[in-house]
């Protein structure tokens, strides 16, 4: 059986005259933490954003178990499976820590509009299912006590577990991560990374994350994709990609032409 | 259809279509300096020539000075708006500003309204009543200072803002009011600018137009509506769509009224409103972006 | 669900308490525009739309029912479900479309859409009877019983509001409304937690247009007489006005919004001129200072002469 989750073929993006991506190519693996590094303006979050349906590519196809959905809008990606964070926070601020969470299960335990209209006894079971899986993503990152807090007064940090718990309440196959270190301080990310492996391990899902911490991503991933300007200059495992001369010359500067 | 009649229709056409053309370079001049739909904008046409009638039978002025002093009072009029209602609430989320913008025109109305009562009143044709012959069409000769004065209008607007300081800083602060209010434009000066200018036009129009159509206090909502629809037609944002968008529209309720049936020419404007804003919101000449998906 | 059930019977008692009829005709009248209210402020509030133009539902719900039942000859229930029917098929038509527009472009499409269905009501005389309105529509008759004293209508009225404001709060406090205030904070967020963004604003906005096609069904009926004036683009800023008043998100709000605007004109009666002025100045000034309707104004009036008194005992 075909181990990759996720297949990116000839991926290109315009945005109006800048090239953002250019022929991208690569697999992640089921399973796999894979993550993808370049320095700043490679075009990481952009893919991110082709993967998880923000952005549509102008070329090159995008397959998930196997499934075309390059054209898939984004909120069917999520009934698919496919969750994820964002590199500037976009939690529901108004909203308690738990609503956020629930939030999460959405696309996953839903039910036709009536049902919540007329209130039937199979939407109010659908509610306590839904609370209940929201308390155990919350108990997973250690944040079940914070429950009835308001999300904008959390601290930054627990502001992060929130978005990483609200995508862990859908139960997802493919979780992309963008930035999950941003912000966080050394201890933190030391914390997150842990968390990142445990998930994979109890969740059984693959991971796809877009990272600037190098300690972090050599740390947890299995395969690295390294852009540059756009285009894919390396893969592979973390020591081959850290022993390769075109990602040193890329995040040092190479000789000027 | 003979030539003559066909001829006629498009000189009312052109004439309305002035006056919607006028008004939507109002809505176009506000947009493009603030991002802001200002919903009030057939009011300022409407409080042309309502503040014409009043000045004349109120005051006993004659109609030169009537005019000015209404153009001239409609431009206080979009000064105060904008300090009042707009300067305060900048930062407001759309939907906030489009029912402030309702409100401010509701509250125009009103006042209209209380002043000076629900009847219509016909202001004095600037050059008499006799029609001109020409090619077996009856021009008025009102008809004729509607065109002249739209185009010197439009042709001074051009050279406003491509020639002058005050005009390039008014584009300036659409394209990037941060950029602007860095290099030194008064931002808030440039929007109460732009306020004062989009009720001096609407002005204008609502003056030349009112011989020809008549006003009374609720003009405005239908004006308005059409100047927008001009608006989106030529593509929001582009002072020349707008013009030729206004034109268009004109032209083509009249000739819809005059072949088609006239009950239903505001239908007109409003079905070509939706029809564009489901499938080409950019109109003709659309240069921004103005889009938001 | 205690509050509604005090509001039902306070309703219910309401009748018994007031010297005449007259006082009954206005209470069947906020209780109508309640039910449009409502409606919209599902909509603006909670699903961050606006319609101008939502009058058109009130209007095509009364002209369909009054059209069915007086000039085709159906049953009165059969015509309010056509009306309901027709009010709904319309919204989901035109929706579709609109829904994809943000901000100002929205608005446009409802005002437009409002006027045009106000030019139709005017101008196809055969059908809706033109100005001058459509006359002898027959009472509001349910399986052959027919509501002949005003009392017994008010009650089905008052208990229709009590039900749309019954399946509001079911709405809002299910997975729908969580979807719909996080959609309201953060779009792409909710996107990627699987909100079929359109499809819930387009599920609001033909809510919001059944109500009002409900609420212009009993209208038609009650009043056995309609004329176009009463759909027309005034009364969809009315429908703002209430909504705004009773601070966007606030169904309760909404409801006294309703009320307020409706009882408004009685108490203007001497300065009718004054009223339109009256809601433009109520629109700028409570976006502008009372976000949060009355209720929100009436509060922090209250905190703030709180704090002015133990100010004045502490210094």
């Amino acid at each position: 059986m075909d181990r990759t989750i996720l297949g990116c073929s000839g991926v290109a993006v315009r945005f109006g005259g800048v090239q953002a991506l250019a022929d991208i190519h690569f697999e992640a693996l089921r399973g796999d933490i894979t993550a993808i590094i370049g320095p700043n303006g490679a075009g990481k979050t952009t893919l991110l954003n082709v993967i998880s349906g923000m952005v549509t590519p102008s070329h090159g196809a995008l397959r998930f178990e196997g499934r075309d959905i390059t054209t898939l809008p984004a909120h069917k990606r999520a009934w698919g499976g496919m969750v994820r964070t964002f590199q500037n926070l976009e939690i529901f601020s108004n909203m308690t820590v738990l609503e956020n969470v629930t939030m999460g299960c959405h696309g996953r335990l839903s039910l036709p509009a009536w049902h919540s209209l007329l209130r039937t006894p199979k939407s109010r079971r659908l509610e306590a299912e839904v609370r209940r899986e929201a308390f155990e993503a919350l108990e997973f990152v250690g944040m079940a006590d914070l429950a009835q807090a308001t999300a904008k007064d959390l601290a930054f940090g627990k502001q992060r577990l929130l978005e990483l718990a609200r995508a862990l309440a859908a139960k997802p196959k493919l979780l992309l991560l963008d930035e999950p270190a941003a912000g966080l301080n050394i201890a933190e990310t030391q914390l997150l990374a842990d968390l990142i492996l445990r998930i994979r391990d109890t969740y059984n899902l693959s991971v796809i994350l877009v990272e600037h911490d190098m300690e972090l991503v050599m740390r947890i991933s299995d395969a690295i994709l390294v852009l540059c300007f756009g285009q894919t200059i390396s893969r592979g495992t973390p020591a081959q990609v850290q022993k390769d001369p075109k990602v040193i010359a890329a995040y040092l500067g190479g000789d000027e032409d | 259809m003979d030539p003559s009649s066909l001829l006629q229709y498009l000189i009312t056409g052109l004439t309305l279509g002035s006056t919607y053309g006028l008004t939507a370079l109002g809505f176009t001049i506000i947009f493009n300096t603030t991002g802001v739909i200002n919903f009030a904008q057939g009011e300022f046409v409407m409080l042309g020539g309502m503040m014409s009638v009043y000045f004349m039978h109120a005051l006993g002025l004659g109609e030169p000075a009537a005019v000015i002093l209404a153009v001239l009072g409609a431009t206080m009029a979009g000064a105060l708006v904008e300090r009042l209602a707009i300067r305060p609430v900048r930062d407001c989320p759309a939907i906030n500003l489009v029912i402030i913008t309702i409100g401010v025109s509701i509250l125009i109305r009103g006042l209209a309204m209380l002043l000076w009562g629900k009847d219509t009143h016909a202001l004095e044709p600037f050059s008499g009543y006799q029609p001109i012959m020409f090619l077996g069409a009856a021009i008025m000769p009102q008809a004729i200072w509607v065109l002249a004065i739209s185009l010197f209008l439009l042709g001074a607007l051009k050279l406003f803002f491509s020639g002058t300081i005050h005009g390039k800083a008014m584009l300036a602060c659409s394209y990037d009011p941060k950029a602007a209010s860095l290099v030194g434009i008064g931002v808030q000066r440039m929007v109460l600018l732009s306020f004062m200018i989009s009720a001096l036009v609407g002005a204008v129009g609502g003056v030349i137009l009112a011989p020809i159509t008549m006003t009374s206090y609720d003009v405005g909502i239908m004006l308005g509506l059409k100047g927008f629809a001009a608006c989106i037609l030529g593509g929001l944002g582009n002072p020349f769509g707008a013009a030729a968008g206004g034109v268009i529209l004109g032209v083509l309720e009249s000739l819809g009224a005059g072949f088609v049936s006239s009950a239903y020419k505001d239908a007109l404007a409003f079905v070509i409103l939706l029809i564009l804003l489901f499938v080409k919101p950019s109109g003709l000449f659309g240069l921004k972006d103005s889009k938001r998906v | 669900m205690i509050w509604l059930a005090a509001f039902f019977g306070v309703l219910m008692l309401a009748p018994t308490l007031l010297p005449n009829n007259y006082y009954l005709t206005i209470l069947i009248l906020g209780c109508l525009h309640a039910m449009n209210a409502v409606g919209l402020c599902l909509l603006v509030g909670h699903a961050g739309q606006i319609s101008l133009g939502h009058a058109g539902f009130y209007g095509l719900g009364a002209y369909t029912t009054s059209y069915l039942s007086a000039t085709v000859g159906l049953s009165v229930g059969l015509s309010m479900l056509a009306g309901v029917g027709l009010t709904v098929v319309v919204a989901v038509l035109v929706g579709l479309p609109s829904l994809k527009l943000k901000g100002h472009y929205l608005a446009m499409a409802t005002l437009g859409f409002g006027i045009i269905l106000s030019i139709l009501f005017t101008e196809t005389v055969d059908i809706t009877g033109g100005p001058s309105g459509f006359v002898g529509i027959p009472r509001l008759t349910l399986f052959g019983w027919e509501l002949r004293k005003d009392v017994t209508l008010f009650r089905l009225v008052a208990l229709v509001l009590c039900l749309f404001v019954w399946l509001s709060f079911n709405l809002l406090h299910s997975r729908v409304g969580r979807a719909l205030r996080a959609l309201h904070t953060s779009e792409r967020a909710a996107e990627a937690m699987g909100v079929d963004i359109a499809n819930y604003k387009l599920l609001v906005f033909v809510l919001s247009a059944a109500f009002s096609g409900f609420a212009g069904v009993l209208y038609a009926h009650y009043l056995t007489f309609i004329a176009p004036s009463s759909f027309g683009f005034m009364f969809s800023v009315e429908l703002i006005v209430m909504v705004v008043l009773g601070g966007m998100v606030s169904v309760p709000g909404a409801i006294v919004g309703a009320f307020f605007v409706t009882v408004l004109p009685e108490f203007l009666r001497a300065f009718e001129n004054v009223e339109v002025l009256l809601f433009g100045a109520i629109l700028v000034l409570c976006m502008m200072f009372l976000p949060d309707g009355m209720a929100g104004g009436w509060r922090r009036l209250l905190d703030w002469g709180k704090a002015r008194l133990s100010g004045a005992s502490h210094g």
